[in-house]
């Protein structure tokens, strides 16, 4: 076996200068199977890469360890050239090498050598793959059917790619689908959304597996096996027309996690009436039949004999040759927040539980009607910024739609509740889209009062939810016998999404949100060749920015096609 | 200090009465502070402009009337004119004023058959115009 190529990359800007390339050459000076380069500028240059390449080329090598700072930036670069070389990429090694601590160390230029080492004996480890290269697989994987998902699953299938779009849920279109209506138009969430979900489920490129979680993934770019856990429906969708009869008749009660606890759900469900596919499952944790062990109502019922309650888990594998990760976002539960009564003032609800309220399809049919007793509240107090903005007990950043959302909030309150009062306690207002400011002004004109401070405490007294709160621009502190209140608690990123990363081996950031390549030039690329990331897994934004992002991963995974 | 915040008291029948003689809606201010920061007697007022619109939104009669601001107002109309959202801030102060001229129970009333001929004789013409104006309306 030949040597193996060691550039070091001399980046003034990033830090790697703290390792003198010299000093990191010296220290491997005891190898005799590796060949060093010293650029004396950075190697992602035009002179750089022409170096690398005489590098190579001069010196009859294959194999190559690349040491930078920032390797999810030059990676992808680096591997596109070395293919253009006519070189196997997978015989190279991009290696991060940067200070743990402020400034340099010892250790870690220790450290650094013993992770250009290693990165050493791996590649010398590899093989080439025998014969024929393996054929790059021109089909997608999305994960999440979610706003996100669905558009960029489109694009795709457009496109004229094959798609396979997974989503742990039954049906497809996520967060948006419990949505009521869309700011800054007002928009008909459903209405807008259903279009797609249905385009989704029709597409000829497009194939659903919904009711699915990734197990696990291998491979690179044009080749990843994934393989998925297919979640026992314990109803055959082959045989279930979709007719709806067994949720009619189940006679469980439960709560809905779709209706965010505050409309009853049954045991055998379909997340809405329009769902995509239009096929019911059974939580086998609330089902009478399961916990029980007698009901088997639903199976009574049933005309075409779907339900099977023997049904398992099933465990599908797939190969595509990229990914795109759009896993959305939960909301940071109002039962650990202690200053607003964990979770147990009745009438204090959350944005997407307040979602459900004024939806048409929700529990009480679009009417405004608090939890507790039914009765249509008169003084509702929303406030912005909880456990967001919050770095010493929450969450340090700032969630992004909640301002606008509780201004929509606020507005359809009062379309609905005439001589209703909507309070919005808030920090500082966030409205920077495109018809966004306009949307807030108008909310305000129209008698919505914006109070300026946070609110510090929460507690029921005679049936209204007392608000103790400031408004900094009087200076003065405030007191709301709210009839109900209205959290706009902070996105996070959704459960099992650092798992998920793990799988992928992309990177995840102290919360877990996805993170990038790089936040401004590359947006939606992971650090991994060939995985994308859209939505609000990569952190909070509204629906327009996470269509777009949607857009933006399918037309990077279409480029990433074209080329091969 | 602490201001119960109530659908009775928000937007109550005074803070309605000042939209309805000025003709301009108190939410729509953005609460930004360009009237104060550009209204020349700002300096000598206990409240100002926007502060006087804030707290008259909330229904602090009480706070607003025994203020000085709207009496300073000179209406030289520079806070109307800079307004980034068009409120005429002027007619809100001369709301404000009239809200209490319209109060008849008031205790500064003048009689001006009291004033002696050489008061008359000292005090400028147009002091005297508003002095008649606040004090005999």
């Amino acid at each position: 076996m030949g040597k193996v190529g060691v550039v070091m990359c001399p980046c003034e800007l990033e830090g790697m200068t703290l390792f003198d390339p010299e000093v990191l050459v010296e220290g491997l000076k005891g190898r005799k199977d590796v060949l060093p380069l010293i650029h004396h500028q950075p190697v992602c240059s035009e002179s750089g890469v022409e170096a690398i390449r005489a590098f190579m080329e001069g010196n009859g090598l294959d194999r190559v360890v690349m040491a930078c700072s920032k390797p999810e930036l030059f990676g992808p670069t680096f591997k596109k050239a070395l293919r253009q070389w006519g070189l196997n990429p997978s015989l190279s090694g991009v290696l991060g090498i940067r200070p743990t601590a402020e400034r340099k160390g010892s250790d870690d230029l220790q450290e650094a050598l013993h992770v250009i080492e290693e990165g050493i004996d791996e590649i010398k480890r590899r093989k080439p793959a025998k014969g024929e290269k393996t054929p790059f697989v021109k089909r997608a994987m999305v994960i999440g059917g979610g706003i996100t998902g669905i558009t960029a699953s489109i694009d795709l299938g457009n496109g004229g790619y094959e798609v396979l779009l997974v989503d742990r849920l039954p049906s497809i279109g996520g967060r948006m689908l419990q949505l009521s209506e869309t700011f800054p138009t007002l928009d008909c969430a459903q209405c807008t959304l259903t279009p797609k979900t249905v385009e989704t489920g029709q597409h000829p490129h497009i194939r659903l597996i919904t009711y699915a979680e990734i197990e696990s993934v291998s491979g690179e770019v044009g080749n990843f096996l994934v393989k998925i856990r297919r979640k026992a429906a314990y109803v055959d969708w082959e045989k279930c027309t979709g007719c709806g009869l067994c949720q009619e008749k189940c006679p469980s009660k439960v709560p809905s996690e779709f209706e965010r606890g505050i409309g009853p759900g049954k045991a055998i469900y379909t997340l809405s009436p329009q769902a995509v596919p239009n096929k019911p499952v059974i939580n086998p944790e609330v089902c009478r039949y399961f916990t029980e062990g007698k009901c088997r109502v639903c199976e009574k019922v049933c005309l075409t004999d779907a339900i099977d309650y023997a049904q398992e888990d099933t465990f599908i594998e797939e190969r595509v040759g990229a990914i795109i990760v759009a896993t959305g976002f939960d909301l940071y539960r109002k039962e650990d927040i202690g200053e607003y009564g964990y979770g147990d003032v009745p009438d204090v609800i959350d944005g997407l539980a307040f979602e459900r309220l004024n939806s048409a399809s929700g529990p009480t049919a679009g009417e405004i009607r608090r939890p507790s007793d039914g009765h249509i509240p008169k003084e509702v107090v929303f406030i912005q910024c909880v456990a967001s903005r919050d770095p010493e007990r929450y969450m340090p950043y700032c969630s992004r739609a909640c301002c606008m959302y509780t201004a929509k909030h606020a507005r359809l309150y009062k379309h609905k509740v005439h001589d209703g009062h909507a309070y919005i306690f808030y920090m500082d207002i966030r409205s920077m889209g495109k018809g966004y400011e306009e949307f807030i002004q108008q909310g305000m004109e129209e008698g919505i009062l914006y109070l300026r401070g946070r609110v510090s405490r929460l507690f029921r007294d005679n049936g209204h939810v007392v608000v103790w709160g400031a408004d900094t621009l009087t200076g003065k502190k405030v007191e709301i016998a709210a009839d109900m209140v209205v959290l706009a608690t902070a996105m996070i990123p959704s459960r099992g999404a650092k798992e998920l990363a793990e799988k992928l081996h992309i990177g995840t950031d102290e919360y877990g949100f996805l993170t990038e390549a790089q936040c401004k030039l590359y947006p939606v690329e992971s650090g991994v060749e060939g995985i994308y990331l859209a939505g609000c897994a990569q952190g909070p934004k509204d629906i327009a920015d996470t269509v777009a992002q949607g857009n933006a991963a399918a037309s990077k995974v279409q480029a990433l096609f074209a080329q091969h | 200090m602490k201001i119960e915040i109530s659908r009775g008291k928000v937007h109550n029948e005074f803070s309605q009465k000042v939209e309805e003689i000025s003709g301009q809606n108190l939410f729509a201010c953005y609460q930004c502070g360009n009237c104060t920061a550009g209204c020349p007697v700002s300096f000598a007022m206990d409240l100002g402009p926007h502060q006087v619109i804030r707290y008259s939104l909330l229904g602090l009669e009480k706070e607003v009337l025994e203020c000085n601001t709207f009496w300073m107002c000179a209406s030289c109309l520079q806070c109307t004119s800079r307004c980034p959202k068009g409120l005429d801030i002027a007619r809100i102060m001369e709301a404000i004023r009239l809200v209490i001229l319209r109060k008849k129970e008031r205790l500064d009333h003048l009689e001006v058959a009291e004033l002696s001929e050489e008061f008359l004789e000292r005090v400028p013409q147009i002091a005297l115009i508003s002095g008649f104006r606040k004090f005999t309306s």
